[in-house]
């Protein structure tokens, strides 16, 4: 019992690390106040979001996809990378958002601290 | 020779534009609004001449750099794409009309060049999303779009608007990194990332749980982006702490846009083949919408500041439109898909009037309405319009998206569904007449001094403009109901 789940663990290692990276950075965002925790919290998701396409591309003694003439060699699924790649860019320019929106709000509130802020313009959220 | 190519154009001519506005604004700072008007003014004609092209002859496909799809992108316009496609177009193109004099108090002049080249920059995402056939595609401009509101949002002067920005920012990544994950599940299954082409694969998978994991972060993350009731947390503040044009820009365009993307997902790609007979999710769907329209003119009656009342309305105006998607019969569908339209010109028009009062007046409090309608009467009049639209009352638009969304629940035998509408609509009477209540019935207070309070013709335009179209569209509903009757026919006979 305990070794078919250590050999299921072992055998999809990088899918069970994407879920629990994603979980991390989900509860980073969630949970924390201070706002660039939250983002590096986003970032962690993110992170896990590349690790999970990435393990999808994979093929078994597959090599990088780059054409070897004559020769029968197997190749990985480059799409996935490419899609990443995408998303990778998609996530810094988040970032770079993200951090320039934190800024402003130190600039303007002298703190960045979600508690704080909430109660500096309380009333109402 | 122009024409094969106007699916492309539509993504291509407002990126373009948006350096256009970048380069002119280097020049001269106001040189910017006049391009970007113009800019707008092209697209909307493109936009135009694309929904002629699909009305005449049908759904266009076209491949970029000439890729057949599956392995190139797909652009794919259909009735729905080109009838959201306009409306999307059009909604930016007015609220960019009106930001002229709007952000003149609201944003720091030397960051207006930067305004209009975020505002140009969410509009090719917008477009993007409509005319785009491939499913990453979607998640990218939905990114941009993104990305752009998320900036615009924050652009004000007022330093809640960067808060509200950085919750939209934190809410709408989440939502799209859960898009993504979705995503990757699909390829995982089909290779495939073509929509049509994925309606055609998926069939034989539907028991996977692959396609269940998928089909639950595409639903969560959606759902975040449309601002579905439990999941609306970013959008009152988002709305209400933004610049007034921006507050118009979202609450139309970003909006419509997730209902969009969310149609597209449920219908073209999971197709009804497995949202209403495989997974009974769509009756779930309804249940959500129904308790978001019930909530959201709850909270809506609570408010004292106007563009926030406005901000939860959208909340129970999302639940139409969902309610519509969820009943899923055709004649519902049609409820909510011209629903769409008319949430577009209501809720633009309400932003506006709500924007020019702060403008000119300087008030957000409903309470400090008292006499406006002798000071400002055309602006009250815009409002009165739309706010009886709104309520669904005849001659207006709104009677008719909600006469057909009651027809359709009825003909469900839904008959919960049914008192819903009828609910809420005397929930938006009490709202609103509140407003009209203080603005036309109250006197003003002796002491409140005789302000300038005439309106700047750019912004009074775009609001009568969609003041006269909630009436119009009443008598000449023949014509979005023409190319709603085929979207609808697409959409619910693709199974």
């Amino acid at each position: 019992m305990i070794e078919d789940l250590v050999v299921a663990f072992l055998t999809r290692y990088n899918y069970y690390m994407a879920v629990i990276i994603m979980l991390i950075g989900l509860y980073a965002m969630i949970a924390k106040s201070n706002l660039i925790k939250k983002v590096i919290g986003l970032n962690i998701f993110q992170t896990a979001i590349y690790l999970f396409y990435i393990s999808i591309a994979d093929v078994e003694g597959g090599t990088a996809p780059i054409l070897v003439p004559g020769t029968d060699v197997v190749y990985v699924n480059p799409l996935p990378h490419v899609l990443i790649l995408t998303a990778i860019v998609v996530g810094v320019s988040i970032t770079a958002v993200a951090y320039a929106l934190a800024i402003r709000i130190y600039q303007s509130y002298g703190t960045i601290e979600e508690d704080e802020l909430l109660e500096l313009g309380s009333e109402r959220r | 020779m122009i024409s094969e190519h106007l699916p492309i154009l539509a993504v291509i001519l407002p990126l373009v534009g948006a350096l256009t506005v970048l380069l002119a604004g280097w020049a001269e700072r106001r040189y910017c609004y006049p391009v970007a008007v113009a800019v707008l003014t092209i697209q909307f004609g493109l936009s135009l001449a694309i929904l002629r092209e699909v009305l005449r002859g049908g759904t266009i496909h076209y491949y970029l750099g000439d890729w057949a799809p599956p392995w190139g992108i797909e652009l794919v316009v259909d009735h729905l794409s080109a009838y959201v496609l306009v409306i999307l177009v059009f909604l930016s193109l007015l609220s960019c009309i009106y930001a002229k004099r709007s952000i003149g108090g609201e944003i720091d002049p030397q960051k207006t060049v930067a305004f209009y080249v975020m505002f140009l920059l969410l509009v090719v995402g917008v477009c993007g999303i409509t005319v785009t056939g491939d499913i990453f595609n979607l998640y990218v401009f939905l990114e941009i779009s993104s990305i752009a509101a998320y900036t615009l949002v924050a652009s004000g002067r007022e330093k809640k608007g960067l808060l509200a920005g950085f919750n939209y920012l934190i809410m709408g990544t989440i939502s799209a990194c859960f898009i993504l994950i979705g995503i990757g599940h699909l390829y995982v299954v089909t290779g495939t990332l073509n929509m049509a082409d994925l309606a055609r694969l998926l069939p034989p998978l539907y028991d996977s749980t692959i396609i269940h994991v998928a089909f639950i972060f595409f639903i969560v993350g959606l759902s975040i982006k449309t601002a579905l009731f439990p999941l609306h947390t970013w959008l009152p503040d988002a709305y209400s702490h933004a610049p007034s044009a921006i507050s118009v820009l979202i609450s139309t365009v970003i909006s419509k846009m997730g209902i969009y993307a969310t149609i597209r997902i449920l219908f073209s790609v999971f197709t009804v083949g497995f949202i209403v007979d495989h997974l009974p999710i769509l009756e779930f769907f309804a249940w959500v919408a129904a308790i978001a329209v019930i909530a959201g003119s709850v909270i809506a009656i609570a408010q004292t500041d106007l563009k926030r009342m406005l901000a939860y309305s959208s909340v129970s105006q999302m639940g139409y439109i969902m309610l519509g998607i969820g009943i899923a019969n055709s004649v519902a569908m049609t409820g909510g898909v011209l629903h769409i339209l008319n949430h577009a010109l209501i809720k633009g028009c309400l932003f506006m009037v709500a924007g020019a009062i702060i403008y000119r007046v300087g008030l957000r409090k409903i309470d400090d309405f008292k006499g406006l309608a002798g000071r400002m009467p055309y602006t009250c009049a815009a409002f009165f319009i739309a706010a009886i639209s709104m309520i669904g009352l005849p001659p207006t638009v709104g009677f008719m998206s909600k006469w057909y969304l009651t027809l359709g629940a009825i003909e469900a035998g839904e008959w919960f569904f049914v008192v819903v509408i009828l609910a809420s609509t005397l929930l938006n009477a009490i709202y609103f007449w509140r407003v009209l209540e203080y603005a036309y019935f109250r006197h003003a207070d002796a002491e409140t001094p005789e302000l300038e309070s005439r309106v700047p013709v750019s912004m009074l335009l775009p609001m009568l403009v969609l003041a006269a179209g909630c009436v119009v569209f009443f008598f000449a509903v023949s014509i979005p109901l023409g190319i709603i009757d085929a979207a609808v026919a697409d959409l619910l006979g693709g199974a």
